[in-house]
């Protein structure tokens, strides 16, 4: 048991070393963008749209939320967001009832499709909001998800 | 550095879907421990997906993402046969990049 976890932590370390001296691991690489602090640090919709340098978000039936009515595991919920505003150059997924409302942003480059997928957590029963950046401006779309369990050990 | 994603690449067309799930704790820093002491945040921050050096899709994601991460997106313009790579950077400043070829 032993020898065999020894050897595993040898060949992971020859893997490490791999990677970098390959050049995957580049530190310029990690560190391409900064985490936007302040942007995950807002509270509601309106002021996250000011954080990314908006001043309001307008409605929109072109952003469309994939996600289920209702979740049973609140640490667990999918969430898609499929946009069909031309030039769609980023897509934010928020939780309005989380402590902060913005789960995560994606930056979408010339060639790859204004959708994504992903999994969130939510603390309780709530409005999920999609915002979208296309040509300059801010669209978001809202959706309520129903939590039978909550996402924080509720 | 963490475990080895688990990342595909289909090719469907001139469209490349790529899914991929993480293996990551997602530590929010709101929980606290049996002693009731918080737990440190520990998460995800940044996610950077690339085909041949181009890049594909960008992410930066708070501790609201779940515990081991899936994500799927889809681009155009890939190959079969051409290299898909992801990489992500947690906020204690750890990494891990994974990549996967196109089918």
């Amino acid at each position: 048991m032993e020898k065999s976890r020894r050897e595993f932590l040898r060949s992971s370390g020859g893997l490490l070393g791999l990677l970098l001296a390959a050049g995957f691991l580049r530190p310029e690489e990690v560190a391409a963008d900064e985490w936007n602090k302040a942007a995950f640090e807002t509270k509601r919709l309106e002021d996250l749209v000011k954080v990314l340098g908006g001043n309001t978000a307008q409605e929109s039936a072109e952003v469309a939320i994939v996600a289920p009515d209702i979740a049973e595991n609140g640490a667990v919920v999918p969430v898609g967001v499929v946009s069909k505003l031309d030039k769609t150059s980023s897509i934010a997924i928020l939780v309005e009832k989380n402590p902060n409302v913005l789960a995560a942003t994606f930056v979408i480059p010339q060639g790859t499709l204004p959708e994504v997928q992903t999994r969130v957590k939510m603390a309780q029963t709530s409005n999920v909001f999609a915002l979208v950046k296309a040509d300059g401006r801010f669209y978001y779309a809202a959706k309520e998800i129903k939590i039978t369990l909550g996402g924080c050990g509720g | 550095m963490g475990n080895p994603m688990k990342i595909r690449a289909r090719a469907e067309g001139d469209v490349v879907e790529v899914k991929v799930l993480m293996s990551h704790i997602m530590e929010t820093g709101q929980r606290k421990n049996q002693a009731g002491e918080p737990i440190p945040a520990h998460f995800i921050q940044t996610v950077n997906a690339t085909c041949n050096g181009r890049s594909v899709l960008s992410a930066q994601w708070g501790p609201a993402v779940s515990a081991n991460p899936f994500l799927s997106f889809k681009f155009k313009g890939g190959q079969k046969g051409e290299k898909v790579t992801v990489t992500w950077t947690d906020s204690k400043g750890d990494s891990r990049s994974d990549e996967t070829v196109i089918n």
